[in-house]
This record gives C-alpha cells, sequence and structure tokens, in this order.
C-alpha cells in the first residue's frame, strides 16, 4: 500500500469538493446579484420590446401602439388618457419670439410646461429654465436660475430659455439610433419608445433643452393631463430623453403653447414663419431680434428682442 | 518563431478547435491557490459590480449622481480610459512587426490580450451607461435605424466592435496554430496585424471626435483633443506591459530577456513627454484667451465660484504625469522605481483623460449653471465591477499566453 497514492487520491478528492462548494457559492451569488434585473425584465412587454420605430409604423400598428399606452396610463397611473398622432401641417413652419423688456420672471411658462406635459412631479421638471439676468449684458455666468425673491427685482431682466427647435440641431445629428429628428413644420422631436438613452443629445445641445428621465415620473392621478400625443406630452418612460416640442398637440391644431397661454404680460408671440401676415414675422422684420449662441450655426428658431 | 509543441498545449485533447477550446478552458481553471484566490476576489468584486448593474436598471439611473447639468459621469470617464488602453497595447504590435524587434514577438500577445481585455471594459461602460439597456439592438446595423455617418457615436461602435474582432482573431489564431504544433500561416494574421495598427489610431480617434465635435461644449471642442488622446494611450499601454511582464516573471516560470521592457520604457519617455507637451498647449491657449474655454478649465484646475470638487484630482494628476516623467527618463531601465513610475502614469492618465476631461465638459453647464458631480457609491460599484471583469479576462488571456510560449518548462499550474 502506497500512502502517497491515498494521499494524492485525497487532495483530489477535496480539490473536487472545493471546486463544487467554490462553483455553487459562485453561482448562488450570480443568481442574488441579477435578481433585480430579472424583476426588471418581467416587467417588460414584448409588444412593447419589438416596437418599430415611429416612423415605421403603419396605421394599424401606431393604433395598437396608442391603445397600448393608454392602458399603461390607466393601469399605472390610474388616468384615463387619449393619445393620438397629429402629423405636421403642409405650408407651416413654427417659430417663437419672447419680449425680454416685458417678461417679470415669474415662471408662469415654465409651471404651465410642468402641468401640460405631464412632468415628474417630485423634481419639478419644466422644459422651461428662467434666468434672472444683470441688466446691461446678456451673460449667463453673470445670472442664476435659482432665484427666489418677489420679482422683477431692481436692475435685473428675465430671460426664459427652452428648446431652441434649431434649424440645423446638433442633437439630431449625434443621436446614434435616429430616435430624435425634425419633422416638416421644424419641431425637434424624440420617439420615446426608440430612445436608448446614451444621452449623447444631451451632451450636443448648446441651450441645455433636453432632460433625462432619471427614474419613471412621478404623477397623481387627478393631476395627469389627458389631452396627449404620441410625439409630445405623453408620460414618458424612465431612461429616456424628452424635450420641448412647441407643445404639438395642441399647436398642430391652430392652438397656442401652454406656456404662452400662461405668460401674464404677453411677453411671448408664437407663430408660422412662413405666414407672411403673421405677428411673429412683424416682429422679426421690425424689431432688433436676437437668437441664442448665433455663432454655433445652430439656426435657432426661437428670437428674443427688446423694445426699444 | 519556435513552433515545437507545447507541452501544455499538446496535452490530451483532440487536435481540432473544440480540443483547443477545451483546453483553453482546462489552463483557465486550473491554478494554484494564488490564482484561484486572486480570480474568487475578482469574481466576487464583479458580482458586486453585477448586482448594482441590475437595481439601476430596474429603478432607473437617477440612483447615481449624475442629472441633467452633468449628464455623464464615471462610466463615461472610464470609457474613455479603456479606449485608450485598447489603443495603447498596439505598442507592443509595432515594434514587434514594423521593426522586426523579434523579442518583442514573445510578449506581442499580451498587447492583443491587453486591447481585448480592455475593449469589453469599453463596451461594458457603455452598456451600464445607457438608460435603456433593453433597446440595445436598436444600434444594430439592419435590425436597427444605425445613424451612419452623422453620428460619431455608430463610428465608435464600428471601431471598437471590429478592434475587438482583430484582436480575437490575432491572439485566438496564434495560440490555436501553437496548440496545433503547426507553424502559423503569416498570410491569415500579418494583414490583421497591420490592420489592427492603423485600427488602434481609429479607435482613439473616433473617441476623441465624439467628445470635440460637439460645438456647445468649448472644454472639449479642440482639434488638439485626438493627438492629445493618443499621445496619452502610448502613456498607459506601455505601462501597464511592463508591470504585466514584472508580474507574470514573479508568478511564473516565463522568462523574457530585458529588451521588450527597455524598448517599452523608450516609448513611453517620448509619449510622456509629449502628453505633458499637448497638455501645456491646451492649458496655455485655455487660460491666455480665456473666455468660454477658460472657465471650464479654470473650474478644472482652480475652481470656481466656490466650486472645486476637481481640483485635487486635477493636480494630483500633474502630479503623478510629472514625477512619472522624470522618474522615466532619469532613470535606468532596470530600476525598480522604473515600476512605480508605471503605475504613477496609469493612474495619473486615468484622472487626466477621464473624471479630468469628462466633468469640466459640463461644469458649467452650456447656461452658465454650475452643478457639481462626485461620483456616488452605486457608481463606484458598478465600475469596480467591470474593472474586475477586465482583470479576469486579462488574467486568463496572459495565462493562456504563458502557456503558449512556456514549453518544456515543469509545471504550468504554477501561473
Amino acid at each position: 500500500m502506497s500512502t502517497d497514492a491515498t494521499k494524492t487520491t485525497r487532495r483530489k478528492h477535496l480539490k473536487v469538493l472545493g471546486g463544487a462548494a467554490g462553483a455553487s457559492l459562485g453561482a448562488a451569488g450570480f443568481l442574488r446579484a441579477v435578481a433585480p434585473l430579472v424583476e426588471w425584465a418581467d416587467d417588460l412587454d414584448m409588444d412593447a420590446f419589438l416596437q418599430n420605430h415611429y416612423r415605421e409604423l403603419d396605421e394599424d400598428s401606431l393604433r395598437e401602439v396608442l391603445a397600448r399606452h393608454e392602458q399603461s396610463a390607466k393601469d399605472e397611473y390610474g388616468a384615463d388618457v387619449s393619445i393620438r398622432d397629429v402629423r405636421p401641417e403642409a405650408g407651416v413652419s413654427f417659430g417663437y419670439a419672447l419680449n425680454l423688456s416685458i417678461c417679470i420672471g415669474c415662471r408662469r411658462c415654465a409651471d404651465a410646461c410642468h402641468k401640460e406635459n405631464n412632468h415628474d412631479r417630485a423634481t419639478n421638471q419644466s422644459y422651461i429654465r428662467v434666468f434672472e439676468m444683470e441688466a446691461g449684458a446678456i451673460d449667463f455666468s453673470q445670472g442664476t436660475a435659482s432665484y427666489d425673491h418677489a420679482v422683477p427685482a431692481p436692475g435685473k431682466f428675465y430671460m426664459p430659455v427652452q428648446c431652441q427647435q434649431c434649424d440645423n440641431p446638433p442633437c439630431v445629428k449625434v443621436c446614434p439610433v435616429e430616435a430624435t429628428w425634425k419633422e416638416d413644420d421644424g419641431i425637434v422631436v424624440v420617439d420615446y419608445d426608440w430612445c436608448i438613452g446614451c444621452r449623447y443629445c444631451e451632451a450636443a445641445c448648446p441651450y441645455h433643452a433636453r432632460r433625462f428621465n432619471w427614474t419613471k415620473p412621478e404623477i397623481p392621478a387627478d393631476e395627469v393631463n389627458g389631452d396627449q400625443a404620441y410625439l409630445s406630452n405623453r408620460i414618458r418612460p424612465q431612461g429616456v430623453v424628452e424635450k420641448c416640442t412647441f407643445c404639438l398637440h395642441r399647436t398642430r391644431e391652430g392652438r397656442l403653447p401652454a406656456c404662452l397661454e400662461a405668460c401674464p404680460t404677453g411677453a411671448r408671440v408664437f407663430g408660422n414663419l412662413l405666414d407672411p401676415d403673421s405677428q411673429l414675422r412683424w416682429i422679426i422684420e421690425n424689431k432688433r431680434v436676437f437668437v441664442l449662441k448665433e455663432e454655433l450655426g445652430t439656426q435657432p428658431k426661437f428670437f428674443y428682442f427688446f423694445d426699444e | 518563431m519556435d513552433a515545437s509543441k507545447s507541452a501544455l498545449w499538446q496535452a490530451p485533447g483532440k487536435q481540432n478547435y473544440w480540443g483547443f477550446l477545451a483546453r483553453c478552458v482546462v489552463v483557465a481553471t486550473r491554478g494554484n491557490m494564488r490564482y484561484y484566490a486572486w480570480m474568487s476576489l475578482l469574481f466576487a468584486v464583479g458580482l458586486v459590480g453585477l448586482h448594482g448593474f441590475a437595481v439601476q436598471t430596474r429603478d432607473g439611473m437617477g440612483l447615481t449622481a449624475m442629472n441633467d447639468h452633468v449628464s455623464w459621469g464615471m462610466y463615461i470617464a472610464n470609457l474613455t480610459y479603456m479606449v485608450g488602453l485598447a489603443a495603447g497595447g498596439v505598442m507592443m504590435v509595432i515594434p514587434a512587426y514594423l521593426y522586426r524587434d523579434h523579442e518583442m514577438h514573445k510578449v506581442v500577445l499580451a498587447g492583443e490580450v491587453l486591447a481585448t481585455a480592455s475593449i469589453v471594459m469599453a463596451l461594458a461602460f457603455v452598456a451600464v451607461d445607457i438608460g435603456r439597456p433593453d433597446r440595445f439592438w436598436h444600434i444594430i446595423p439592419g435590425i436597427g435605424r444605425f445613424n451612419w455617418p452623422m453620428s460619431m457615436l455608430t463610428w465608435d461602435v464600428i471601431v471598437l466592435t471590429v478592434y475587438l474582432g482583430l484582436n480575437l482573431h490575432i491572439c485566438g489564431y496564434l495560440m490555436y496554430t501553437r496548440f496545433l504544433g503547426v507553424q502559423p500561416s503569416r498570410r491569415l494574421y500579418v494583414p490583421a496585424v497591420f490592420v489592427s495598427i492603423v485600427w488602434a489610431i481609429s479607435i482613439h480617434t473616433v473617441t476623441a471626435f465624439l467628445y470635440s465635435g460637439l460645438g456647445g461644449r468649448p472644454f472639449w471642442n479642440t482639434a488638439i483633443l485626438a493627438p492629445r488622446f493618443l499621445a496619452s494611450a502610448f502613456v498607459t499601454g506601455p505601462a501597464v506591459i511592463v508591470l504585466t511582464l514584472r508580474v507574470v516573471q514573479a508568478v511564473t516560470d516565463f522568462r523574457v530577456s530585458d529588451k521588450p521592457v527597455r524598448t517599452l520604457l523608450n516609448i513611453m519617455r517620448v509619449t510622456v513627454l509629449l502628453n505633458l507637451f499637448l497638455l501645456m498647449s491646451e492649458v496655455f491657449t485655455a487660460f491666455y484667451t480665456g473666455g468660454a474655454h477658460a472657465v471650464a478649465a479654470q473650474y478644472l484646475y482652480f475652481g470656481t465660484h466656490g466650486y472645486n470638487a476637481l481640483v485635487p484630482w486635477a493636480w494630483t494628476s500633474v502630479a503623478l504625469n510629472v514625477a512619472a516623467a522624470a522618474i522615466l527618463i532619469f532613470s535606468r531601465p532596470n530600476r525598480r522605481r522604473v515600476l512605480v513610475a508605471c503605475v504613477m502614469a496609469i493612474v495619473g492618465v486615468w484622472i487626466e483623460k477621464g473624471m479630468g476631461l469628462i466633468i469640466p465638459g459640463f461644469v458649467p453647464s452650456t447656461l452658465h449653471e454650475l452643478y457639481e458631480y462626485v461620483p456616488n457609491l452605486l457608481e463606484w460599484k458598478i465600475t469596480a465591477g467591470i474593472w474586475a471583469l477586465g482583470l479576469m479576462i486579462y488574467t486568463v488571456g496572459a495565462k493562456l499566453s504563458v502557456a503558449v510560449y512556456t514549453e518544456g518548462q515543469g509545471d504550468n499550474d504554477k501561473a
């Protein structure tokens, strides 16, 4: 009898045993680690997973998609909503002008946007940021968006900033999956069901106009705005980018953007750039208007001006 | 290259591709206690990261410290660094193939293994940064909608995947022929090697273009970003290889002459200075001109309006890079402090081309708002997890390479 041989066998057995114990420990750890991912995957809907890009949906599939989203608004938010698909009209190119001489910085536009567009309540999200600026210069480094006092304050003027609906939008160029594009009426939109959430567009935008849904938006059922469109204010899913759409669900049907309706001073003027009789055209032709960061070549369709 | 059959690679098993794969599995799963402990540690850290990723995917990226002002953070910082490391691996290949340095051939696999591991890590850092991993298929050309050639991100996807493929092919083919005990056919891998040299440059160039093409971010919108990326990549790549060779020689019977290390250190002596020179050019332009470009640089190096989270990072990086340069230039290659210089260069560039590059792009934001970003525990966990994954791949790859080149030197279980 060779004791060496016995020893070797025993060592071999121990090694196998140890290996098996290690492997099962590893497997158990792995399963625990991915458990939240499994929960997440359980919530995923196969139809939603396989859904095609907005611009490739035929009429029937689009109808199904809208119905599915209406149902999930009911299931997840307890809200009755109606989601429609509103297309751009021919001969229309939307533009916006804002009179900085009469804006008082009350932020009612930002608040109206918050409600109209079903923004997350917890973060008080809005597509509009209003800056309090030092009189005498248009210098954002002297301005602040977090002022908290009675307005208008002496020596200040106010500058609301939202998506400039650029004619040459850097955000659209960078999107790796064409989830964002410029529509025929000039509005830059996002297919929230196609966006992968890489946030490259958010880095590319020079106007801080884009927002990411860092969490699932929270809105109480009675505060949900049920008047919705697929490309604009329907409740966005978690993990995708969103932006101002000039309230296309309103404006494409002849109504005005919510931010304009809320403005108490009449500082905001919305209209069709292709209509020579529009008030917007009159302002552009008769006032000394300017656009933000003109040097970047983004060609905004959002014009600022001062009364003389 | 010596084509005699290696003991380990010739060990039992079928002489076909499946036998080769089986052999790889055997080599990867056999080792001494030190090897098991190291791999178990990496596996455990990897699981912590995986769990973090799972929670983040379920509950949303709001769990990270990122926000709409600083919308990219730790993950994209590491992605940038990893692409650099992958490109840096090519600095083994150039001397070996362009300058026919025969000693270098013995360690060239290490460069390719490094490139492979780094690319996997880079892709993992992309995967954990996107808000909807379930929609991954949207970016697959043909099935999804691939915004090529407009989006630089689609270019990045192409160059990274192809580079991964090239490196896997080269490593895999060389190991496989070694396993069969035949001379590798130059026709089947040398063209890939030359393509991979150009490709290494392209991956880091495209990654730089990803940032430098954004007009709204003056800190990134600079033409020397791509050259800067390459200069620092050619510091870190060789540095990691030098350290790896050191570790491999300490824990295995694998022996290689001093020549490859000396070549790599000579490369680093140039690139470390080039990197500092380019950095200095950038800093001069920013501060002498002033204006928009300078605000982010001001924030990075000195802080602004009482915000200075990055200042210690930035100066640590400068100090490490300068010290590494001094040591490399004034020390003989066989000195121990050269290894310290390699570690310094790796960490210095990690800060400079990571957090030091990404965060000032967002601070101040495009409308000049100041929101600071400091990565939180979840982001550290996920980052550590991906590093652990990369180190596991690198370790196994290095072990396989050593097995390939160690013949008749006794028991390979030592590795």
